[in-house]
């Protein structure tokens, strides 16, 4: 780093404007987990403050563990995520490859069409979708919201997997041609390792739109044995009475998995962030 | 073993032509060099030889066999690209030995071979090393290394030497001239660069904007310059072009290498004023600011003193004068 950029003004100034950012965004998140350890009183009375002896109350956590199949939820919501997650990744860099590597007819223009869905939202076709899924008869199956989600997806992936691989080298994929690998191996072998970084970026910014979503579990597979965790959540909210301290307690819960998820991939998505800045 | 002929090709990207009919014969164990200004298209024809790119018309014969529709991997060739391209994640002896298993080679003769070029190329103590533990002249060496075991008709380079520092670059020139000494195979070699071309090639082709202007053997060119492109072109500093009028002769140029004019501090054809001398110990190179023929470059050989403001007469050797007509074709 060069000494100007690191002069301590200007460290002061740019951390304070960091850590306001992850204060204002760590609230909510915060007072969600703070609150799902207090009791309903205390929620209510004083929500900012952290639980005392007095206030403490697991009663949100055992709720939610005593009534619905909490961890059935979990498992659909991790197998929704995951499937969606794979499907989006692979046919995502495989369209990717096949737009920024082979010169065709209509190449930009079929570029452009898969990178339509990233400006009109997939919801607008929800009616469209339903009469589909019932036609087929996916209505409350994980299948059903594992199309949707890849279909939700694969937009923003094309789109960013593709920019990243034009900056494969040609050079590495001729050799590989010369040397008689087949495209396949070129494309699993030599480019997707190359990619990794963005390939986690995009596993981020698809994966927790998928799993906080509410609409096409609700619509698509609002069975006792589909429910994702959002949906059993919601479980907790009635028309005149919610119970705060489970719906606390479960949001709380679902925020874990993609926690770990993220971790998983952060090291990777950090790169894939600055790979453009830095070199 | 390893002839190649060109027939015609020709090569558009949507509307931009960048070759335009190019023919060529390659005898076996030549070594030929494209040699051109960057986007002339030598690279492009060089992938169309190796099959990386389709042609739009013309035909690629190696060995008197039709290639146009054979896949690089069957073509008998080998490449080494400028940014060497190694496979990051396999280690030196896995990058040579990929293209040989591909071909389902045998493990014995997949090390038989690897042993024997890795010797060739000083490679032995790295070959357990991932090409990201190399410095950048071994990894261009593995490069050759990883051509040389797939015991090809045909070489092809495309500016080898370009990503490296001045110093490695005459070594691992001259380490691919001594390659081909030993191994007398037939190598196709592209370079912007025309000493790499002077020094390396039997035959040299010279392109520009996707035609050949010339080919022939070093010397040819340099003593035979078909064309102001290639007189000017080839040698180094460039030669000196003198429009006609000026000196009073009918032709549109008269060009002089710098090497070929002598100075006097008394008396010669051209009067003129130092405006920068450089001293490079063997050679002088004196930048004169003449009456008759505008600003001329003059190459005197070892150590002359001379400097700005200085006053000197430049004469050209009149057998060594170039005369170019209109259309910039040599005269004569
Ligand atoms: N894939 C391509 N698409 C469009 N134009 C290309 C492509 N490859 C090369 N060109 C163009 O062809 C010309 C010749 O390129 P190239 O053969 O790489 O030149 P050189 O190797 O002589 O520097 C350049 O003008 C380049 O812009
Ligand atoms: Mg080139």
């Amino acid at each position: 780093m060069s000494k100007a950029a690191s002069s301590l003004p200007r460290t002061i100034g740019a951390h304070a404007v960091l850590l306001t950012y992850t204060a204002i965004a760590l609230f909510p998140v915060t007072v969600i987990v703070v609150n799902s350890f207090k009791s309903r009183n205390a929620i209510f009375r004083s929500p900012l403050s952290l639980p005392t002896s007095e206030t403490f109350d697991l009663i949100g956590y055992t709720t939610v563990m005593a009534q619905g199949d909490f961890f059935l939820y979990f498992q659909n919501s991790l197998i929704v995520t995951v499937a969606s997650l794979f499907f989006v990744l692979l046919f995502g860099a495989m369209a990717a490859f096949a737009l920024s590597e082979y010169r065709f007819k209509g190449n930009t223009m079929m570029g452009l069409y898969l990178a339509l869905g990233i400006m009109i939202p997939i919801r607008l076709g929800t009616v469209a979708i339903l009469q589909l899924m019932v036609a087929s008869g996916l209505v409350n199956t994980l299948t059903a919201l594992i199309l949707v989600y890849t279909a939700q997806g694969l937009p923003l992936a094309v789109f960013i997997l593709s920019e990243f691989m034009k900056q494969v080298s040609d050079d590495l994929k001729n050799a590989g041609r010369i040397d008689g690998l087949s495209e396949y191996r070129i494309f699993f072998r030599l480019v997707l390792p190359l990619v990794r970084p963005a390939m986690a970026t995009v596993a981020v910014f698809t994966m927790i739109p998928i799993w906080n979503d509410l609409w096409f579990p609700l619509i698509l597979a609002p069975s006792e044995a589909t429910k994702t965790v959002t949906l059993g959540a919601q479980v907790f909210i009635g028309q005149f009475v919610t119970n705060w301290n489970a719906v606390l307690a479960a949001l709380s819960l679902a925020i874990l998995p993609v926690l770990i998820l993220y971790f998983f991939f952060s090291r990777q998505l950090i790169r894939g962030i600055t790979s453009g800045a830095v070199k | 073993m390893g002839s190649l002929k060109i027939e015609n090709v020709k090569k558009s990207f949507g509307p931009v032509d960048v070759l335009k009919g190019i023919d060529l014969d390659v005898k076996d164990g030549e070594f030929v060099v494209f040699v051109g200004p960057s986007g002339c298209g030598k690279s492009t024809l060089l992938r169309i030889i190796a099959g990386l790119e389709d042609a739009t018309s013309g035909n690629v014969l190696i060995d008197d066999a039709r290639v146009t529709n054979a896949p690089p991997s069957k073509r008998g060739i080998a490449m080494v690209f400028q940014t060497y391209a190694l496979y990051p994640h396999l280690t030196v002896r896995d990058n040579m030995a990929l293209g040989l298993k591909q071909a389902g080679t045998p493990t014995a003769e997949i090390d038989k071979r690897i042993a024997a070029s890795s010797a060739m190329l000083s490679l032995e103590p790295y070959l357990k090393r991932r090409p990201a533990e190399l410095s950048g002249g071994q990894r261009q060496r593995v490069a050759i290394g990883r051509a040389l075991v797939r015991e090809p008709k045909l070489f092809l380079f495309d500016e080898p030497l370009s990503n490296l520092d001045a110093a490695l670059r005459v070594n691992t020139r001259l380490e691919i001239a001594q390659l081909h000494n030993r191994l007398k195979a037939t190598m196709v070699y592209v370079t912007h660069d025309q000493v790499e071309a002077m020094t390396l090639a039997d035959r040299i082709v010279v392109l520009n904007a996707g035609r050949i202007e010339q080919v022939g053997a070093p010397m040819e060119l340099y003593n035979k310059p078909a064309n102001l492109f290639v007189a000017g072109f080839i040698g180094s500093p460039k030669m000196n072009f003198i429009e006609g009028a000026r000196l009073g002769e009918t032709v549109k140029t008269v060009g002089v290498r710098p090497e070929h004019i002598s100075v006097s501090q008394t008396e010669g054809a051209w009067k003129g004023t130092v405006v920068h001398a450089e001293h490079l110990g063997a050679d002088t190179n004196v930048f004169l600011e003449t009456e008759k023929a505008g600003l001329i470059t003059i190459r005197l050989f070892g150590e002359y003193q001379t400097g700005p403001g200085a006053t000197l007469y430049a004469t050209p050797e009149p057998a060594r004068t170039y005369r170019f007509g209109e259309d910039g074709k040599v005269l004569g």
